[in-house]
């Protein structure tokens, strides 16, 4: 089951490879990592978001714990959390019928265009992972050239936490 | 204020930490160090492997309670600590080890003698830091002296620029480290051990289940009270011996892949079993779904992450193992109708306990060829009411050592239980010499895993750390050809050690003394001159080629399915 670790580190160079050694040494998986500053420039959130059993993710939870540059480690279940994650696509179509509908969809989904060119488009797409998996399957016959996803971010939603 | 190198914050730092004793060895990145280390008042023992500086740096902290500590140079002084810091990171070993590093401008370009240490050492270390400007090196060392000592202990290495160590700055004043991160738990929870306490106040056949944190934690005094106070048989594992005294009636000895029969039995059969300062290692569990199946289980550890981990706990109690029995003798004592109770409805398990000892001692048979267990069990008559202190290599020297050694007293025993150091012993025992020279300290080694660390026998002979050698001499790698003949056909490859130095020789040309034993006879008068000799010494012990370690649990059986003699 999938499960999101919400981590908050001290901002110091070898963090992040203290925790991703943390999962690869341990067995653990990534299912993706992202990792910023916060609002105090000492102190990254780190969103994991990782599948296992709830004997693996208490493993996991205690191990962070225990890293000396943990500051805080909080399991953020579905209904206590709120979390978006971002792609960028680009497509190889040309003006056409084709590139209209493909248009149209991603207005569906709410998507942006940061680049119309002759033969290639770039999109962004935000939203909840559900919503990105779905923008993904009904795009994906249009032949998407590159693309790339931040992974999920997501914080706590008031008086949960 | 007078500004101050590197080098001089260090050592200034090292003294106010208490630290009087360093093992190490010097280098390019760490010259300016050594050019400042005579002039303070710690001790340092030149090692002849960077290896050994840590495992002596253990073997004292071990036998102290004491944080050791040890410094290298960069590059391969430093990878050359890996195995040692492996060996103190599973045996949760305080230690605090310096190695030096290229300049920061260098750091990245493949210097000479560059090694990026921390990031080798991140996952065998507890924490480590790369020190990148002087004006924080001061507050690094009082964090990692706190880190290592503190909550569950750990090594910690503290990687050192060379421009870190030569630069200069103002030594502050110094303050309590303040780690946003890192709070240890040291009280244990009221509810949980009252709540453990009904428990074991009810339990019929309870058993405490003694790990290393008992040691560690000193808490060997409140346990073996807690004990004789509920009549509650004590089983260690091989990193807790010494925490109870073997020659209590209540002593079960060690549990196990080579534990006793009694010891596994009561295990298996217990109804509650107490998990003190033990994670529940495969070595001691076995199959895991077996290992005392029909057990309330009672976990109290410092590590948060120990409990639950191998297997599910019924009351978990996370803190400082000598608060958490304190407490429990408190309540003990608060209710002594119920403790009186509670130790007399043990007889009838300890009844049965004493049927199992009974039906299958630890045993060998001596005959004309000298047995490794006979020769254990002479060290222990021998050394008995000396308080000695005894290190092993790993193997089955290790294992006879365990059995056969009556441990009565905690920090007497260094060994590497988690990683199964080979090369351990005698290092280890040059640090606790150190530490106590006037108490014996005798190294039981394999005459395999002597080879690891024998070059150590020049560092004992320029100290005089007089260093007793027992090499149990079966020209095998003994534990793996057990396995080979049990598991594997007798299919002895690449088992035979038929290739040894004569260890004789070997001491003398090392400036030791060398004996040799190859009769049962012999073994008496060699060892007893071994331990009246003022120096160092080395006895190689001819035993028997082909004798296995008994009891032993087949990797992967339940505890309570051993191969017996």
């Amino acid at each position: 089951m999938k499960h999101i670790i919400s981590v908050l580190v001290e901002n110091e160079f070898g963090v992040l490879s203290r925790i991703a050694s943390l999962f690869s040494g341990r067995g653990f998986n990534i299912e993706s990592l992202t990792v910023a500053e916060t609002e105090d420039k000492s102190i990254s959130n780190m969103t994991i978001v990782t599948i296992g059993d709830d004997h693996i993710i208490e493993q996991i939870t205690k191990q962070l714990n225990k890293l000396i540059n943990v500051i805080k480690v909080v399991e953020l279940t579905e209904s206590v959390q709120m979390s978006r994650e971002m792609v960028l696509l680009k497509f190889a179509v040309n003006s056409g019928p084709k590139r209209l509908e493909l248009l149209r969809l991603v207005e569906v989904y709410q998507g942006r265009v940061l680049e119309l060119g002759v033969r290639s488009l770039i999109v962004e797409l935000t939203g909840e992972r559900a919503k990105i998996e779905a923008a993904l399957e009904v795009l994906a016959p249009f032949a998407i050239k590159e693309m790339s996803r931040t992974g999920m971010v997501a914080l706590a939603r008031d008086g949960k936490n | 204020m007078k500004e101050m190198s590197g080098a001089q914050i260090l050592l200034e730092v090292l003294q106010e930490q208490g630290v009087e004793v360093i093992f190490g060895y010097p280098g390019g990145a760490v010259i300016n160090l050594y050019d400042c280390l005579p002039d303070y008042s710690c001790r340092h023992f030149l090692v002849r492997h960077e290896q050994a500086a840590v495992h002596a740096a253990d073997g004292y902290a071990r036998a102290t309670g004491k944080i050791g500590v040890a410094l290298v140079t960069s590059g391969p002084g430093a990878t050359n600590t890996v195995t040692g810091l492996a060996t103190a990171s599973m045996d949760s070993i305080p230690l605090v080890v310096f190695s030096g590093q290229v300049p920061t401008p260098l750091i990245g370009n493949d210097a000479f003698q560059e090694a990026d240490i921390v990031g080798i050492t991140r996952p065998c270390t507890k924490h480590n830091f790369l020190v990148k400007r002087v004006e924080d090196l001061e507050r690094i060392i009082n964090e990692a002296f706190h880190i290592a000592g503190s909550g569950r202990p750990g090594p910690v290495l503290i990687d050192l620029p060379k421009d870190v160590i030569v630069g200069k700055c103002a030594k502050k004043v110094a303050t309590k480290p303040q780690l946003k991160g890192y709070n240890p738990n040291y009280a244990g929870h009221p509810g949980q051990i009252q709540r453990a306490m009904e428990v074991i106040f009810k339990a019929e056949k309870p058993v405490f289940y003694v790990g290393g944190g008992v040691v560690l934690g000193n808490a060997a005094r409140e346990l073996t009270e807690l004990a004789r106070a509920l009549q509650i048989p004590v089983t260690t594992t091989l990193m807790g011996l010494g925490a109870f005294p073997e020659d209590d009636p209540l002593s079960l000895g060690m549990l196990g892949m080579h534990g006793t029969y009694r010891a596994n039995m009561a295990v298996t059969k217990s109804d509650v079993l107490v998990a003190l300062g033990a994670r529940f290692d495969d070595r001691v569990t076995g199959r895991i779904d077996e290992f005392a199946a029909d057990a309330q289980i009672i976990h109290v550890d410092i590590d948060p992450t120990s409990i639950s981990k191998n297997v599910d706990v019924d009351i978990p109690i996370v803190g400082d193992i000598t608060d958490v029995l304190g407490k429990m003798l408190e309540l003990v004592k608060s209710a002594p109708a119920k403790a009186k109770a509670c130790s007399a409805g043990h007889n009838a398990w300890l009844e049965e306990i004493a049927r199992w000892r009974d039906q299958h001692k630890l045993s060998y048979q001596q005959d004309e060829i000298i047995k490794p267990q006979f020769v254990v069990e002479k060290i222990d008559e021998l050394t008995a009411g000396k308080n000695p202190i005894i290190s092993t290599e790993v193997g089955q020297n290790q294992m006879w050592a365990a059995q056969f050694f009556t441990f009565t007293q905690a920090r007497s025993w260094l060994t590497s239980g988690g990683l199964g150091t080979m090369g351990y012993g005698l290092p280890a025992a040059m640090g606790a010499q150190v530490a106590f020279p006037e108490r014996l300290v005798i190294d039981i080694a394999g005459d395999g895993s002597i080879q690891m660390n024998s070059q150590e026998l020049a560092t004992v002979v320029q100290y005089n750390l007089p260093v007793k050698v027992i090499i149990l001499n079966n020209g095998y790698l003994g534990m793996v050809r057990q396995w080979q003949e049990l598991f594997f056909d007798k299919h002895y490859s690449a088992t035979t050690m038929d290739h040894a130095p004569d260890f004789v020789k070997l001491a003398d040309a090392y400036g030791a003394l060398g004996l040799r034993a190859t009769r049962p006879a012999e073994v008496e008068p060699v060892l007893k001159e071994a331990f009246a000799h003022p120096g160092p010494v080395v006895v190689d012990i001819v035993v028997a080629a082909e004798e296995n370690v008994y009891p032993m649990v087949p990797a992967g059986e339940a505890i309570s399915n051993m191969l017996l003699v």
